[in-house]
Order: C-alpha cells, then sequence, then structure tokens
C-alpha cells in the first residue's frame, strides 16, 4: 500500500479513536459530578464558537456583515433555514458589490 | 428506560425525521465535500484516496488540513498528527453525546461514535433536548445521507473538480462559518451560554494568533467548558443536574 493510504488509516483511526475516547473515559465514572455536567452541557456553544471566531476575525466587511445578520435573523426568526440563507444571501451580495 | 423502548420501536418515523432534519446539514456540506474532491486530486491524490479519505476519516476540516500538508511534503507522521489535533474536539463531543445514547447496543454506539462530526454532534444534541431521548433509528436517519453524500461528493470533486466554480465569488467557503454560526444560535436557551461564546470566541481568537491553528479550535472550547464548570453550581443550587 502507497503512504498514502497509510497517512489516511492511521489518520482514520485515531479520528475513530477521539470519537470513542471521551466516552470511554467518562462512561468510567459512576456519578456524573454536576460541574463535569455543566461543563458538558456547554460543549456544543463552546466548539462551534471557536469555528465561528477566527473566521470572522479574518473576515472583511462582507463576512462580518453576513455573520451579524445571522445572529439578528436568529434572534428575531428563530430556526436554521431563515438565519442561513439570508446570512449566504448577504455575504455573496456584499462580495459582488465590494469586489473581494 | 420503557420510554426508551417506546420510542425505538417507532424507528421507522424516527428514521423518516432523521432524514428530514439532515437536509440542510447535507446541502451545507456539498461544497465541502466537492472541493475536498478536487483539492486532494490538486495535491496528488487519487480518485481512490480521495474516496478512501472521506469515508475512513469522514471530518471535513482535518481532511481539507490532510491534503494541504501533503501536497506541501510534509512528513507522513506530521500529517497525521495534523489530523489528530484538528479533531481532538470530538474527544468533547464522544463525552456530551455519549450520555444520549447510554441505552444503545455496543455495535449501535461504535457505529454512532464513528459518525459524530461537527453537525451529527449538534444535531443530536438539539434532538436530545427536544425530544429527551435520540433513538438510533434518528440517528442513522440523519447520519447515513451526510455520509453517503460526503463519500460520492469526493468521488465526484475528484473526477471533475475542475468544473466546480469559483467557490469565492459563491460564498461557498463562508457557508460552514454561518451554519456553525446559526447552531451556536439554537443552543441560545442553555446555562451560561452568552458566557461561554464569549469565552470560548475571545480565547479561540487569542490562540489562533499565538498558538496557531487547528489548536484554537480545542484550547479555545476547553475555556469555554471550564467557564461553564466554574460557574454551575451556584446557579444549580437545590436543582437536580439532569
Amino acid at each position: 500500500m502507497s503512504t498514502t493510504v497509510w497517512i489516511i488509516l492511521a489518520g482514520a483511526v485515531l479520528t475513530f479513536l477521539t470519537r470513542i475516547g471521551g466516552h470511554m473515559v467518562l462512561s468510567r465514572f459512576e456519578r456524573i459530578h454536576p460541574r463535569v455536567e455543566a461543563g458538558l452541557n456547554a460543549v456544543p456553544a463552546a466548539v462551534l464558537t471557536t469555528l465561528v471566531a477566527p473566521a470572522a476575525m479574518n473576515g472583511g466587511i462582507p463576512e462580518i456583515a453576513a455573520l451579524t445578520v445571522g445572529v439578528v435573523v436568529s434572534l428575531v426568526a428563530g430556526g436554521m433555514m431563515p438565519m442561513f440563507l439570508s446570512s449566504a444571501a448577504v455575504l455573496i451580495l456584499l462580495r459582488h458589490l465590494i469586489g473581494q | 428506560m420503557t420510554a426508551d423502548i417506546a420510542k425505538d420501536s417507532a424507528r421507522p418515523r424516527d428514521f423518516a425525521q432523521g432524514v428530514r432534519d439532515s437536509v440542510p446539514v447535507v446541502v451545507a456540506a456539498m461544497p465541502f465535500g466537492l472541493l475536498f474532491g478536487a483539492l486532494a486530486v490538486e495535491n496528488n491524490f487519487s480518485v481512490f484516496e480521495a474516496v478512501l479519505m472521506s469515508a475512513t476519516i469522514f471530518a471535513g476540516a482535518s481532511q481539507m488540513v490532510g491534503i494541504d500538508l501533503f501536497g506541501q511534503k510534509v512528513a507522513p507522521w506530521l500529517i497525521v498528527l495534523s489530523i489528530l489535533a484538528v479533531n481532538f474536539r470530538h474527544v468533547l463531543y464522544s463525552a456530551t453525546t455519549g450520555r444520549r445514547i447510554a441505552h444503545w447496543g455496543p455495535v449501535q454506539r461504535l457505529l454512532g461514535f464513528f459518525m459524530l462530526v461537527d453537525p451529527m454532534f449538534a444535531e443530536a444534541e438539539r434532538r436530545g433536548e427536544t425530544h429527551g431521548t435520540v433513538s438510533f433509528g434518528w440517528y442513522m436517519g440523519a447520519a447515513l445521507p451526510l455520509y453517503i453524500c460526503w463519500i460520492a461528493e469526493a468521488w465526484l470533486g475528484a473526477l471533475f473538480g475542475n468544473l466546480v466554480p469559483d467557490p469565492h465569488a459563491l460564498g461557498i467557503d463562508f457557508l460552514l462559518p454561518i451554519y456553525f454560526l446559526g447552531l451556536v444560535m439554537s443552543f441560545r436557551k442553555r446555562s451560561f451560554w452568552l458566557p461561554v461564546v464569549l469565552m470560548s470566541a475571545a480565547v479561540s481568537m487569542l490562540a489562533y494568533r499565538t498558538v496557531g491553528s487547528p489548536w484554537h479550535v480545542s484550547i479555545g472550547a476547553i475555556a469555554g467548558v471550564a467557564l461553564a464548570a466554574i460557574m454551575a453550581p451556584d446557579a444549580r443550587k437545590g436543582r437536580q443536574a439532569r
């Protein structure tokens, strides 16, 4: 097998270990401490934020405007699709208008 | 547990609902699946290797980092380590979602964890929040379309990559941050949401500038999680956790 295939398979095994690892560690405990519980409940917001924030930091006016519209629309309308579509529309429009 | 069994017996309906819930995810991920296939071939992957990577790793960002480093002729062990670094956040997903799928069989759980990518994690958490439990049927209904399309997209992107239009002009490169922002907003009813978001945003940006990508993800996430853990006891006093 080629080196590439080995890289892929090693990456796949390690990725799978991260996906079962957290559960295997946690399931060793009989009871989950309230602080751990609160921490785990914060995982979605915490991780997903880190995927957005640097992208916003590196973004220009179209990107910042798109994310701002996204926040406002989801606060007003709720739901994923209205937010996603309006935000993407603002992004594409401003990129064409500003030209970068 | 009887409630879980009753819910699991509604499997065909759960599966169909899962498929419906997967639609926005599949749409948002599609450009990246195609882009990955195209970039993989550009970085000297064969079509087979591109498809193999999508089918076995099944994690967009780490695949992009992997092929990028591969194109730069970086040492193999360093590429593997980088893939691990990008995917390290999945440890947190695993611990979080593991609580929701504890009633599944062992093989079902292995399958579920294999498919625990960013959107599946977020959708499973949302499902657990609204329905109290996450059934295997619903999870597979949501995950299988995503997985199958992801593999097909790598194949199509690798074959017809040069036909993909200018991703920047169409905003394709920024669709995932928008989608992830939508997910962040959907969790805003949870305790400590705003402090966690502000903390993770600040720390991840700082880490991005200092330590560098991809570590900013794990560092920023841990900062937010730690903040919630520190703030927890007072706010939850007298209320049974979970």
